[in-house]
């Protein structure tokens, strides 16, 4: 059965949620983003999951999460740590993407403790939300899988709107892609992918995004996507402390994907340096 | 057949009642469809063609316009994601950038060429449909080598430089090419040779260099460049899991010919691998009992990039 919790709120007119992408351990671009949302005014504040890879210290993002009160659902990483998985399962098929992919997940596994992995198999795969009345479905690839990889250039409307159908869902926010995007459906359907807070956004700038809807009364749902700076140069130095691939830290250090780069779709990849 | 012969899946339909031997997969939906938009008529013939395409090979006609703007119509409610075109040589097709403008309105396209029709003028136009979609155009271009010493054996004498030019027009237009070379093109092998041809794709201009290996099938023309499937090479009696059958291409795609919807691209000469004219009535189970299913499910084939 479905956990279907309510959100209300005080504000009369809207109601104000957070979503936040793949954190991939980047805690301090997490604080900066729980803050920033908090200043928006966030009813509530949702992570899609990913809370480790690509960064160091992976312990480090629990405690934030759980002090925040930020309501997390599994990712691919965090199904992958909790069952023990020999791999990320983050669905790459070209070797090199798959060779940085071991690199993080190795680097994870060994650095989250057995305590967060048992925590992370509590969490939900997936969380329905109905907010005025709206079903807002919440996944971290796509509702019939963790790890399908939702691109705005290939997503198009038709599969979208069967999708959304088939899951019962008004509204869609997904990540895993690590690249924000939204799209609104003939059908007055909404897919949101709220990106990542892991690394940048392949756009050669240094902040990362997250995704903030405002459910209106009136059924109309805001959506803006929004950068959050933060001490990226701070994060670079720790990564080098950890010994993590230098391709990773120039990522962060620039804003350009390195790696991972042979899953993008060709506009997307397009868009890119690499 | 005398004994101590390996036996030799020849392709031909079973026997009724031979399915049920085979495992089965299911058709969990309708991401993938497929094209066969220039039929098997080709300005090629490769010996490793699978279905043995050339300039005289009708076995499947073209299709029209008209022909994929009635299946797109038909995959909206399906919810189709992608659309992949070939052939035979899909450029031969002469409304081939109109159906990929069409397309392209619907969703995102993927073009498999052998290069050798991509003139600077095409290669605009591919370019200027590709910018004016949301959605992504990928070309695919298929070599097989280095140099004209491995490619031209099996792709015919000449063709190195002329699909060596057609992939340096498409980046100059500013689209970069997947480059899709089989396991048949010499120095392939391992990670070294994918390095080399990476390498290589860098060397003639190629800022992005997007690399697909694709695994041989050993039917129509490769079967005799090479060889036929031997019986070991089946998954008769195999039970494969859920997991398994998902990853075989055949779970989520169908093809399109003039003569109907087939399960893949690969079996086109297999009449039991027609499952019928319309896309809804072919989203059924279909019996793995084909030398190509070994391979898809044996070196995790897919024919998508």
């Amino acid at each position: 059965m479905l956990h279907v919790p309510r959100v209300w709120c005080d504000v009369p007119d809207v109601t104000r949620l957070a979503f936040l992408g793949g954190v991939y351990s980047n805690s301090r671009a997490l604080t900066a983003a729980a803050a920033d949302a908090r200043r928006w005014g966030a009813d509530a504040t949702y992570a899609l999951g990913d809370f480790g890879a690509f960064g160091p210290h992976p312990d480090r993002v629990f405690p934030i999460l759980l002090e925040g009160r930020i309501q997390a659902i599994q990712g691919n990483y965090e199904e992958a740590l909790s069952e023990g998985a020999e791999d990320c399962r983050c669905g790459y098929t070209d070797p090199r993407d798959n060779h940085f992919a071991a690199i993080s997940y190795r680097y994870t596994a060994e650095n989250t403790s057995p305590e967060w992995k048992r925590w992370m198999a509590t969490l939900p795969k997936t969380r329905h939300l109905d907010v005025g009345g709206r079903s807002v479905l919440l996944v971290h690839g796509s509702p019939r899988r963790i790890n399908e990889f939702l691109w705005e250039s290939t997503s198009p409307v038709a599969f979208l709107e069967k999708m959304l159908a088939d899951a019962g869902a008004d509204v869609l926010v997904c990540t895993h892609t690590g690249l924000p995007w939204s799209r609104r459906l003939p059908s007055g359907r909404l897919v949101v992918n709220c990106g990542a807070l892991g690394r940048p956004a392949n756009d050669g700038r240094t902040e990362v995004w997250y995704a903030r809807l405002a459910f209106g009364r009136g059924g109309d749902v805001g959506v803006e996507i929004v950068p959050v700076a933060y001490d990226h140069a701070a994060l670079a130095r720790e990564m080098r402390e950890e010994r993590l691939p230098e391709e990773f830290v120039q990522t962060i250090l620039t804003g350009w994907w390195t790696t991972c780069l042979e899953i993008l779709p060709a506009k997307e990849r397009a868009r890119g340096r690499y | 057949m005398r004994e101590g012969d390996l036996p030799v899946v020849t392709g031909a339909a079973p026997a009724p009642g031979v399915e049920d031997d085979f495992p089965s997969v299911p058709s969990r939906s309708l991401d993938t469809l497929w094209f066969q938009v220039a039929g098997t008529l080709c300005n090629l013939q490769c010996t490793h063609c699978f279905i043995s395409c050339s300039p005289t090979n009708h076995s499947h006609e073209m299709l029209t316009l008209a022909d994929v703007r009635r299946r797109l119509d038909e995959a909206i409610p399906l919810g189709v994601r992608e659309y992949y075109f070939t052939g035979g040589e899909p450029f031969m097709n002469p409304e081939m950038l109109a159906i990929l403008e069409e397309t392209l309105r619907q969703g995102p396209a993927t073009v498999l060429t052998n290069g050798l029709l991509l003139t600077p003028e095409r290669c605009r136009r591919l370019r200027e449909l590709s910018d004016a979609s949301e959605y992504s155009l990928d070309v695919r271009v298929s070599i097989d080598g280095f140099d004209a010493g491995g490619n031209d054996p099996i792709r015919g004498a000449g063709t190195f430089d002329r699909i060596r030019a057609g992939i340096r027009e498409l980046a100059r237009a500013g689209l970069d090419p997947v480059v899709t070379i089989t396991e048949a093109a010499p120095g392939s092998e391992g990670d070294a040779g994918r390095e080399r041809f990476l390498a290589w794709m860098r060397e003639i201009g190629l800022s992005r260099p997007r690399l697909k290996v694709l695994s041989v099938f050993r039917i129509g023309a490769e079967s005799s460049r090479a060889r036929g499937y031997e019986g070991w090479e089946t998954l008769r009696g195999r039970q494969l899991s859920d997991a398994e059958l998902d990853l075989l291409q055949c779970s989520s795609s169908r093809m399109v010919t003039a003569r109907g919807v087939w399960v893949c691209p690969i079996l086109l000469d297999e009449p039991a691998a027609r499952m019928g004219e319309s896309l809804s009535e072919t989203l059924r189970p279909f019996p793995l009992q084909h030398g190509a299913c070994f391979t898809c499910h044996a070196y995790g084939v897919t024919c998508r990039t």
